[in-house]
């Protein structure tokens, strides 16, 4: 009753190709953007911007460049947390080396960075396909994470091998309350969102799309491989990178190379599975859930044992459940979250009269 | 001391242990072969055989019938995992496989260390990690004993597979159903119970392996960071060979231990961690020229 788009015409063909044809969905949107940006400020404490609210976003951000490369290029990749490790560490030393350039730059050029050396371990991608690449993306994972535990230059001879970001200008602006950063991380995101919901919906998604569905079908039609597949990697590492940077200097503050392992391409991974892979709300959808689900099985957990479950049987816990919930989503729902919230948009146009 | 002794030492000391890659890499291959299915699991399976071998032995029951039970519980996962995991992915595409296995490695590893614990167990199978007398004597190189018995283990169990592949009737079901799963099914084979048989055998290979590996780094999560190095040996040696799971094993295992010594002592000693590295970069310079592996059946597409 509500959401139906009886009576919304389109007239021209910028209105056919809008984003959000139907106009409840716009309104929607905004309300959305209203809400995160000047509702959440107001109402969430720091805590749960600082920690939870945050990181969610960075790694919507890092789920997005993974959902590009995995979702809609077809290249399986498991070195995320490389990439995102590399505009991490090139944030921090264009900041420290070159004080000159506005922080936004630094982000930005940490994104190139990423996207270099992105293209640079796509390369393989070419002659490599399916679990080989997979296997092969495995070495940029381990060569980055080595080359910044490693060699000095990078961490600026910090002894521990740790950086921390230095305090953030943007303007003139100081930017370190929970809510400045908060606001910074949502800005990047919302930004670099969109532009990949337009990159999907252009002439390079489709070309993405094509290669993914099968490459030399793709070939055939007049895809050229080389400066698609190059392109997927690129783009996506550059979302990681700036995920990376982002997640030293909003969320964490300290970081060490060990904070980009393996385990952080898994959970990456994990979001874009359980929240659609080849969908950019999917991604947040996704973060959110692997983000919030082990805070609430705490707080379960906690209201339960009254603390007579130690953190070990907790973690372990944690492990059967996601384990359990991936295999339960790849069985039930392959194309994840973003797909239910679909169903149930086609759902609510025909409620209350299905016929 | 010469160079070139220790040279041999380490080559010899990398061969044994990339011996003990391609028994984890084994694992691998005979799931891939048979039902198509790149199991990132294998890692964790080893680490839950090994925890709950250990387990049943904490319990006071001797070596071989706690052996026994722990292959009869792999057996019993094997069979689970296909009636749960597999049975209902069916016709799914390969990546939606492989994810589903990554899920399946996280939960191995929660419910292992849930049932058994996560401290770290020493697992003593009475063979001592020294340096063997008689080779010291004979030719100066120093080579572990254990390494020699690992590798001789890892000799028995590729022969005894090999023999069952090849000369017994499920041996060539298997075959059958890992040259075309169609075909097979239209000649009468049960994929179910050949899925099963696969995992089942896979679950042994993980039981050897984390037996082997864990009287080395002993019982504990560790272990099925193991997994991530088998898989440079599998895609040096191709996914569809038992051979090459051997073959790439030795290389990368000898290559590693090398690059270790040789290039570590550029960028800073002991701690500079190469071995981390090396064997994936040498697969995937490998892989740009031979895409398939060494051993591995060409891949041919069609559109």
């Amino acid at each position: 009753m509500l959401y139906r788009e009886a009576g919304q015409f389109k007239t021209s063909y910028q209105k056919d190709q809008a984003i959000f044809p139907i106009r409840q969905d716009r309104i929607a949107v905004w309300a959305l953007l209203l809400a995160v940006f000047i509702a959440v400020p107001l109402l969430a404490d720091d805590y749960w911007l600082g920690s939870i609210i945050t990181p969610l976003l960075v790694l919507s951000l890092a789920a997005i460049g993974l959902n590009i490369l995995t979702g809609y290029a077809g290249q399986l990749s498991l070195g995320t947390a490389g990439f995102m490790a590399v505009g991490a560490f090139a944030a921090y030393n264009l900041n420290i080396r070159v004080p000159e350039l506005p922080l936004i730059v630094d982000f930005l050029l940490a994104g190139v960075f990423a996207a270099m050396v992105g293209m640079v371990f796509g390369l393989p991608s070419l002659r490599i396909k399916g679990f080989y690449l997979a296997v092969a993306t495995l070495a940029a994972q381990f060569f980055i994470e080595w080359v910044f535990t490693h060699v000095g230059w990078f961490t600026n001879y910090s002894s521990s091998g740790v950086i921390s970001a230095p305090p953030m200008h943007i303007l003139g602006m100081t930017i370190d309350t929970a809510v400045e950063k908060y606001l910074l991380t949502l800005s990047v995101v919302a930004v670099l969102a969109l532009g990949a919901k337009n990159m999907v919906r252009s002439r390079i998604g489709r070309s993405w799309m094509a290669v993914r569905d099968k490459d030399i079908s793709a070939e055939v039609i007049g895809v050229p491989l080389l400066s698609t597949k190059l392109s997927a990697f690129g783009i996506s590492s550059f979302y990681c990178g700036v995920a990376g940077a982002l997640w030293t200097y909003c969320y964490l503050g300290t970081v060490e190379p060990a904070a980009f392992d393996l385990n952080r391409s898994f959970q990456v991974l994990f979001m874009i599975i359980i929240g659609g892979v080849g969908s950019i709300l999917g991604s947040f959808l996704g973060a959110g859930f692997i983000v919030l689900l082990p805070i609430l099985l705490n707080n379960i957990a906690a209201m339960i044992g009254h603390g007579t479950l130690q953190a070990d049987t907790m973690a372990n816990l944690e492990h059967i459940i996601f384990g359990g919930l991936i295999i339960f989503f790849l069985i039930v729902e392959p194309h994840g979250l973003a797909r239910l919230w679909q169903i149930a948009k086609e759902k609510l146009r025909l409620w209350p009269f299905p016929y | 001391m010469s160079d070139l002794n220790f040279f041999f030492e380490v080559l010899i000391g990398g061969l044994l242990s990339g011996v003990m890659y391609s028994l984890v890499a084994l694992g691998f291959v005979l799931i891939y072969k048979a039902s198509g299915v790149f199991n990132f699991a294998q890692g964790s399976m080893v680490l839950f055989a090994a925890l709950t071998f250990v387990g049943i032995m904490e319990k006071g029951i001797p070596f071989w019938p706690a052996l026994v039970v722990a292959l009869v519980v792999m057996m019993v996962l094997a069979v689970g995992i296909e009636r749960v995991v597999l049975r209902p992915l069916v016709n799914q595409p390969q990546i939606s496989l492989f994810m589903a296995t990554i899920g399946l490695s996280y939960l191995l590893e929660g419910l292992g260390q849930g049932l058994w614990g996560t401290q770290v167990r020493a697992l003593d199978l009475g063979i001592e990690d020294m340096p063997n007398e008689t080779i010291q004597t004979m030719l100066g190189i120093q080579v572990s004993t254990f390494d020699i018995f690992s590798a001789i283990s890892a000799a028995l169990l590729v022969g005894l597979l090999a023999l069952f592949f090849n000369k017994t009737r499920v041996g060539l079901a298997l075959r059958a159903v890992a040259d075309d799963h169609q075909a097979a099914l239209a000649v009468g084979i049960p994929l179910q119970h050949v899925w099963a048989i696969v995992w089942a055998a896979a679950g042994l290979v993980a039981l050897v392996a984390g037996l082997l590996w864990g009287s080395r780094l002993g019982v504990q999560f560790s272990l099925s960071l193991v997994a991530l190095k088998a898989l440079p040996v599998l895609i040096l040696g191709g996914f569809t060979s038992i051979a090459g799971a051997i073959v790439g094993g030795l290389i990368i295992g000898a290559s590693e231990k090398l690059a270790e010594v040789y290039i570590g002592t550029f960028t800073g000693g002991a701690v500079a961690a190469v071995e981390n590295w090396f064997p994936y970069m040498l697969a995937l310079v490998f892989l740009l020229v031979r895409p398939q592996g060494l051993f591995g059946d060409k891949i041919i597409e069609r559109v």
